[in-house]
């Protein structure tokens, strides 16, 4: 069965057509990437996914459930995490309170746990704790778990966003630009990252500009071009796709250059 | 039909006063983002330094209120420099604080110059129109007219002279305004002088009507906050339009139900707008 | 637990006894008891816009309004209604859980500049409600003879001392409330919902609900205010709901720091004082005021205890930030596993 089902999706603001009639199947333990040119409409695929915005045609189907007109809130509950495009972090604490943020979806304890200290609520701050340190350690940023969100570099910052989004148990984890910002060379550890989420049973939906790195790790690839489908297939049959070639690598190239 | 007319007439200069409070409060909230509780002290004190002009200076009336514009400003340019400017990059509720801040310090000021009690300021526009049948005094004519022409020199203001200009280019887009060389600090200063001159001018030709005190501004501040979410926050003819919708309901609320409901309309109003558009009902779609 | 070691429980715990030793020192002045005791009622008050403003980062300017249902509710239902003070506060309890939360059902759709100019909006129409309403509040007249909260036979509330410690009592519990949300998962929630609305919402935290509870609990904090506050000063009138109320939390809260546990409680005593210290010039304290709120936002937005607790924060950051990097170069290639996370847990304990 595929895990995320996306039919006919469409999302026009003020006339204009952001999105229009997308397909796209992402298959359970597979990293799917969805690329194309600025403006193709990758975002408003993943706001619409995810609940930010509510698609004006079409469906989203999750684990065989309908979560078209879900907020993101009860998506991320579903089981859908989602990192964005330029980092998003609690600046002013440290990098374990952000992750343990992630936590509160899964958390059961109410206030009323929490003033009167129950054994619930002391069982789940463990597990959370746990949970949120395991997260941290498996994106490799364990060691800065104490340091303030604002004063890490960059790349610490992005894998500390896959590890909130991480702790929040996922099934499916949507990267918006997950390499943008970090220095070619720490790519390919970042790479590495992604590849081994699904080991960890966390199917992968990246949107990404560095083509090389798509190409290593995408499974199956979604070509946007003006919020439409342009081709799809596997890294090497968008490769060797001539409109593909036409409308996207080559305008790429110039930017990787 | 002859009350109608009159409180029509009423409803229009009623919507007149709002109308100039609203648009610089709303001139505010599109420039610097910034919801400008300190707006009806502002007015508050616009009455007062009329008051002053007029009264205990002996200017006549129209120059009083010119004098008593310039300077509410000049007030309005020192309160931007030195209150919201320094919180340019704070959270949101820090701006609304300091103007509460300056809003008890405008207030305590205007109650240690003159007092706590009320005091009546004599128009030297007296006499009235018959209209339809419907008697109108001519403070209230007044009141629509200047109104209307300060509306329109308004307009051409921004639409025609640079000042203006840069203050609508900051409005629709702030990063771009920068980037063509419009010096924000600038226009924040200019757009929060001018919302105090507009909010001058119309307290100036209220007060004959009211009575003056230190806390006259307090339920015009909400009630203008209505007419601006009302319209749309930022919104110049939401804003007019909203004043004059508001203005009218409350005086036909008054005159036909009760004063207290005429009272509290304007909130009851602002409640279901924001139950049915959480941002307002003119306001402009706000992609995420 | 390891609470003890805490220098903000320390610091806190050092303040509530100070509080608690008032009566000792000032036991027979009957005003200044008074005027303690009213503080601390608006303390309880300010408690409850901790945890809108500071902790959920929205500004509401109903809280006045809120105080004067639970001033209200007492007051009117003890006199005219001879109802008994418990049975009267439970009342302004219910009464103030169901405005917060009905207002709610529509401040939890907007945010920013709009849930504040929405909470004005219903903390006048409260006042408004109260100051012309007069065949039910009295309007201006106010309300005379609040009964004391019985005391069962045991205790007699009338004295200024036993009532001192009843809101004193009270207090405690709201700051012990305070503190157990502050450190939990629904504490963490609110500060997620103030750093950031969509990046709460894409973590998976129901925005509109948390803002919702959290405007009703502190509804009802404000209820709680006011009720003693009718109780301990016997008259009310209209200024009991009135928006300087608000104001008057706001100063409060701004002054002991936003979002800390000990903040409300250190700003209310010593905006207390202040305002007693300026008494004679009434009206025009807040020329002195007005300024003060101004500069501290600018430039001491944390408060007093914000700034304690930073200073003692970033002291204790600086040490686990040290030691996670040294354990983490010392067993650079261990692999990991679940007794290893609780290994450095308890490391970062003992420190």
């Amino acid at each position: 069965m595929m895990l995320l089902e996306i039919h006919g999706l469409g999302k026009r603001f003020g006339g204009l057509d952001a999105v229009k009639d997308v397909d796209l199947d992402v298959e359970a333990g597979q990293i799917t990437a969805v690329i194309g040119p600025n403006g193709a409409g990758k975002s408003t695929l993943f706001n619409l996914v995810h609940g930010f915005y509510r698609p004006t045609s079409g469906t989203v189907t999750f684990n065989g459930r309908n979560i078209t007109q879900s907020s993101p809130h009860s998506t991320v509950a579903d089981g859908i995490a989602r990192t964005f495009q330029t980092t998003h972090l609690f600046d002013d604490t440290t990098l374990l309170e952000n992750v343990l943020a992630g936590r509160i979806v899964r958390s059961k304890s109410n206030v009323f746990d929490a003033i009167f200290h129950t054994p619930r609520h002391r069982r789940e701050t463990k597990i959370n704790h746990d949970t949120a340190l395991e997260a941290l350690e498996f994106c490799g940023v364990s060691e800065y778990r104490n340091d303030l969100a604002s004063n890490v570099p960059q790349e610490v910052q992005k894998r500390t966003a896959v590890a909130m989004a991480l702790a929040t148990e996922p099934e499916l984890i949507l990267l918006d630009e997950p390499a943008g910002g970090i220095p070619e060379e720490e790519t390919t550890d970042f790479g590495n990252l992604i590849r081994s989420l699904p080991k960890r049973g966390v199917s992968v939906l990246l949107v990404e500009h560095k083509m090389s790195m798509i190409m290593d790790l995408a499974d199956k690839i979604l070509v946007l071009d003006h919020g439409q489908k342009l081709a799809i297939g596997t890294p090497e049959e968008i490769q060797s796709n001539p409109d593909v070639i036409r409308a996207y690598l080559g305008s790429a190239k110039d930017e990787e250059n | 039909m002859t009350l109608f007319i009159q409180q029509l007439f009423n409803g229009f200069a009623l919507g007149g006063v709002y109308c100039l409070a609203a648009i610089g409060l709303t001139l505010v909230f599109g420039v610097l983002r910034i919801p400008n509780l300190a707006h009806g002290s502002l007015y508050m004190l616009g009455a007062y330094v009329t008051y002053f002009f007029l009264t205990t200076v002996g200017v006549p009336y129209v120059a009083a209120i010119g004098i008593a514009a310039l300077v509410l400003f000049c007030l309005g340019i020192l309160l931007e420099r030195l209150v919201f400017r320094p919180l340019q990059n704070s959270p949101h509720t820090h701006h609304m604080i300091a103007a509460i801040g300056a809003m008890f310090f405008f207030q305590a000021v205007a109650q240690a110059i003159w007092g706590a009690d009320f005091r009546r300021m004599e128009t030297p526009i007296s006499g009235s129109l018959h209209i339809l049948g419907a008697e109108i005094s001519a403070q209230r004519i007044v009141i629509i007219v200047t109104a209307v022409v300060v509306l329109a020199l308004l307009t051409w203001f921004i639409k025609r002279s640079i000042h203006g200009q840069t203050i609508e280019a900051t409005e629709q887009d702030r990063t771009g305004a920068a980037l063509v060389g419009i010096n924000p600090s600038m226009v924040a200063m200019l757009t929060l002088g001018l919302s105090a001159l507009l909010v001058t001018i119309a307290a100036g030709l209220v007060a004959p009507i009211n009575l003056l005190s230190p806390t006259m501004g307090d339920s015009l501040n909400l009630k203008v906050f209505a007419i601006i979410i009302l319209g749309g926050l930022g919104s110049l003819p939401g804003a007019i339009v909203g004043s004059f919708v508001l203005a009218i309901a409350e005086t036909m609320t008054s005159t036909y139900i009760s004063s207290a409901v005429g009272e509290v309309i304007a909130f009851v109003v602002l409640v279901a707008v924001l139950a049915i558009k959480p941002t307002g009902l003119f306001s402009k779609a706000v992609q995420r | 637990m390891n609470g003890l070691k805490n220098p903000r429980v320390i610091g806190t715990l050092v303040v509530l006894l100070l509080l608690a030793l008032t009566p000792v020192v000032f036991g027979n002045e009957n005003y200044i008891m008074r005027v303690v005791t009213v503080g601390l009622c608006s303390a309880i008050a300010v408690y409850g816009m901790n945890i809108i403003l500071g902790f959920t980062g929205q500004l509401s300017l109903a809280q006045g309004g809120f105080f004067g249902i639970g001033a209200y509710a007492v007051g009117l239902l003890t006199t005219d209604y001879d109802w008994s003070f418990w049975s009267a506060f439970a009342a302004a309890v219910v009464g103030t859980a169901v405005i917060g939360y009905l207002s709610g059902l529509i401040a939890l759709r907007t945010k920013d500049e709009y849930f504040a100019i929405f909470t004005m909006a219903i903390g006048f129409i409260i006042y408004l409600t109260i100051s012309r309403w007069e065949s039910v509040t009295h309007a201006h007249s106010g309300v005379n003879n609040v009964k004391f909260p019985e005391g069962g036979g045991i205790l007699d509330f009338s004295t200024p001392t036993a009532m001192f410690y009843l809101v004193f009592v009270v207090l405690l519990v709201t700051v012990y409330i305070t503190f157990a949300i502050r450190r939990s998962s629904v504490g963490r929630t609110l500060l997620t919902i103030r750093t950031s609305e969509d990046l709460a919402d894409a973590i998976g935290v129901s925005v509109g609900m948390s803002k919702q509870l959290a405007f009703a609990a502190s509804a009802v904090l404000g209820g709680v205010g006011g009720a003693f506050y009718a109780t301990v000063v016997g008259f009310i009138g209209p200024d009991a709901a009135s928006v300087d109320k608000t104001f008057e939390f706001l100063m409060f809260i701004l002054v002991g720091g936003m979002g800390t546990v000990a903040g409300p409680l250190v700003g209310s005593m010593i905006v207390t004082y202040l305002f007693e210290f300026f008494q004679d010039f009434q009206a025009y304290r807040f020329i002195v005021l007005g300024p003060i709120i101004i500069a501290l936002v600018i430039f001491a937005p944390r408060g007093i205890v914000g700034y304690l607790g930073g200073f003692v924060d970033k002291r204790n950051r600086k040490k686990r930030v040290e030691a996670a990097r040294s354990e983490a170069n010392s067993k650079s290639s261990a692999p990991h596993d679940t007794t290893d996370a609780s290994a450095s847990t308890h490391a970062e304990r003992t420190k």
